[in-house]
């Protein structure tokens, strides 16, 4: 049971740096539909640095970066050329893939050693409780840092505040003076550097090695647990820990011996994710009050 | 700080003029990326988009590629058009697929005459059904069509696998994950040009994709239906306030998509596989999201598209046996291409400049 609970907590780490990322973008008013392809490139990279370099700390680091990248190159075309949001984000999914792809082919049959686990001294001894939440690799922590952080970040600061007003209004932002292509930049950057973040975590921890299209739709998933967090940062983990919980179920189902195809067990976070989004937008009021009014609307300085 | 102005009109020439200059700036930036990955850009290159079509057969293997495509496209311009965002024909396609191989394995002693007809009016049935779960759930719950057509890709595609190696498996397959193959009836069969014989793979439903984005452009241009989608896809209050029925122009058009996709997905296994396994479409959903914006949401347009993009999968087919390069490089290219083509809508549209930001810029405004 403990060890099932655990790699749960583990399957969800991905998610909720990825959905972290997406949502403070999609706050600033800028869907990204890349986040498939930046996931990917985060991995690649991460795994292709690690094997290099041999250390899983570069590799954190390189993803990071590198989930940044992509997201600089999505916000040249939608942000600097004001493209169209929706056909840009899937033109950086198929271009992520590829390159991820591409970059990673030398690298296909290797593994590495990933991240070690971390015990936070004290908390760990606590009986049950520390094996859950207190012995786990640094991405763990940062993932559920980085969460709080972004929650505080967008309630209770001023920077935050005119993040949302960037998202919620763009021409009321333009006209007090806030730099709104800027703020969506920033916000587009670092919804990458996350998503490279939860690409990461996938060779380095969940499984030591690099395959194409490893990511398997979470980026897509990530996606709907923004619109599944109502665009609420603390919904979030409660999000990701029940997909990650339904994934999990599936692979605890095959090894018990479920008479249920696994095709079928498989097909589970796929068709939660629909069940939740049709649950979320049945009641309106609840699933739209935070959503950013401008959201994939096409802003253009100087029009 | 760039500065855009919105053009007065679009002049005929950067209609046609922008494909071209994207397809030239991705080359360019496919051939940076190759050489700094240490291929040699320009024998890749060669291998991609010439070494492919070098030969006769190749010409004809090159409309066989652009078949799935170009069906697949010019239901999605519907879609595009409406501001419906499908991007979810992958696993519509599939549903074509199996719906089409379920008629071809229940009556294996049908004559072609009544077999074709029904497995070709069950891939549309198999493929709008797939599409109307969005579409539905679009109109009825507001649920965003882009996740849940995409969710549905996936799990279509663990459906089919779940066919061929359950319940639908040829018991004959020595456990290969394979459904028994067509009878010869359930075919499409290849095309014998006069005085040059078969030409690589073309079979007929090749002439079928022709005519469907003829018949497609005919729809869109030329009848109340199409004018109602350009019209709720340009300006949708105009649209309202012509009485036109949004819901069901989102239904209409994903229908349309649906149904094409399912179609492209019955053509592809009966005329290249000629039985069904785990992957009856490679991707052919997804690139064809690029065919329809190459084609600037043009249903002839999706004909030429189809073909430039085919020869970029092809190209990655050569390239994979001649370079050892992974099959997903074409992904880089299709990816470029799409950028360069957003790209070039905008300045289509505007007028781009740079311009420096300081007291000056700020002055001029005013």
């Amino acid at each position: 049971m403990e060890a099932l609970i655990l790699t749960i907590l583990l399957t969800s780490v991905p998610l909720i740096f990825a959905a972290t990322g997406e949502l403070v973008a999609e706050r600033s008013g800028v869907l990204n539909l890349g986040v498939e392809g930046m996931m990917l490139m985060g991995a690649v990279s991460a795994f292709a640095a690690t094997s290099v370099l041999g250390s899983p700390y570069v590799g954190v680091f390189a993803g990071a970066v590198a989930g940044a990248v992509t997201a600089v190159v999505f916000a040249l075309f939608a942000l600097g050329l004001a493209t169209n949001q929706v056909a840009t984000g899937l033109a950086l999914t198929i271009f992520g893939s590829g390159l991820s792809g591409l970059v990673g082919a030398p690298f296909v049959g290797r593994t590495v050693d990933g991240l070690p686990v971390f015990a936070i001294p004290f908390l760990a001894d606590i009986p049950v409780l520390g094996n859950l939440l207190f012995k786990h690799d640094i991405m763990a922590y940062m993932s559920v840092a980085f969460l709080v952080i972004v929650a505080l970040f967008l309630n209770r600061t001023r920077a935050g505040l005119v993040l949302r007003a960037v998202g919620n209004n763009h021409d009321s932002a333009h006209a007090l003076g806030y730099p709104v292509l800027l703020v969506r930049f920033y916000a587009v950057s670092f919804g990458g550097m996350m998503a490279g973040l939860g690409g990461a975590y996938l060779p380095l921890v969940l499984t030591p090695h690099w395959s194409e299209g490893m990511t398997a739709g979470r980026g897509w998933i990530a996606l709907a647990l923004v619109v599944f967090a109502s665009w609420i940062p603390s919904r979030i983990l409660a999000g990701a820990l029940l997909f990650g919980g339904i994934t999990i179920m599936q692979l605890a189902g095959q090894a018990r011996g479920w008479t249920i195809p696994s095709q079928m067990l498989s097909m589970m976070p796929y068709i939660a994710t629909i069940l939740v989004l049709v649950i979320i937008a049945r009641n309106r009021r609840f699933a739209l009050i935070n959503s950013p009014a401008c959201l994939g609307r096409i802003y253009m300085q100087n029009k | 700080m760039i500065s855009m102005t919105p053009r007065k009109d679009i002049s005929l020439y950067r209609t046609f003029l922008t494909p071209l200059v994207a397809i030239l700036l991705t080359l360019v930036i496919g051939a940076a990326i190759f050489d700094f990955l240490g291929f040699n850009p320009l024998e890749s290159l060669y291998h991609f988009f010439v070494a492919p079509i070098s030969r006769y057969d190749g010409i004809g293997d090159l409309f066989v590629k652009a078949c799935p495509l170009i069906i697949t496209a010019t239901g999605l311009v519907f879609c595009y058009r409406a501001n419906v965002w499908n991007i979810g024909a992958e696993g519509q396609l599939v549903l074509g697929a199996i719906f089409a191989g379920g008629v071809a394995l229940a009556f294996p002693d049908w004559p072609a005459i009544t077999l074709m007809p029904a497995m070709i009016l069950a891939s549309v049935i198999g493929g709008i059904c797939w599409a109307m779960i969005p579409a539905l759930l679009k109109v009825r719950f507001n649920t965003n069509e882009i996740l849940v057509s995409l969710m549905l890709t996936y799990v279509a595609a663990l459906f089919i696998d779940w066919l061929v190696r359950g319940p639908w498996r040829d018991p004959m397959s020595f456990g290969f994950p394979l459904t028994k193959m067509y009878t010869d009836a359930a075919l499409i069969h290849r095309i014998e040009v006069p005085f040059i014989g078969m030409l690589g793979q073309l079979h007929w439903g090749v002439v079928g994709a022709l005519m469907l984005s003829l018949v497609g452009a005919f729809l869109l241009s030329r009848t109340i239906l199409g004018y109602k989608v350009r019209v709720m896809g340009d300006a949708p209050r105009a649209g309202r306030f012509a009485g036109f029925n949004p819901n069901l122009i989102t239904i209409g058009v994903m229908a349309i998509a649906g149904g094409a996709a399912g179609l492209a997905g019955m053509i592809e296994v009966s005329a290249s596989m000629g039985q069904l396994q785990p992957n009856v479409s490679f991707g052919y959903g997804f690139t064809a999201i690029i065919v329809a914006f190459l084609a600037r949401l043009n249903p002839v347009g999706v004909i030429f598209a189809g073909l430039i993009v085919a020869l970029a999968e092809l190209g990655g087919d050569n390239a994979q046996i001649v370079l050892g390069m992974p099959k997903v490089v074409t992904g880089v290219f299709k990816g470029i291409l799409l950028f360069m083509l957003l790209a070039g809508e905008t300045y289509n549209r505007y007028q781009i400049e740079w311009r420096r930001v300081g007291p000056q810029s700020a002055l001029r405004e005013q």
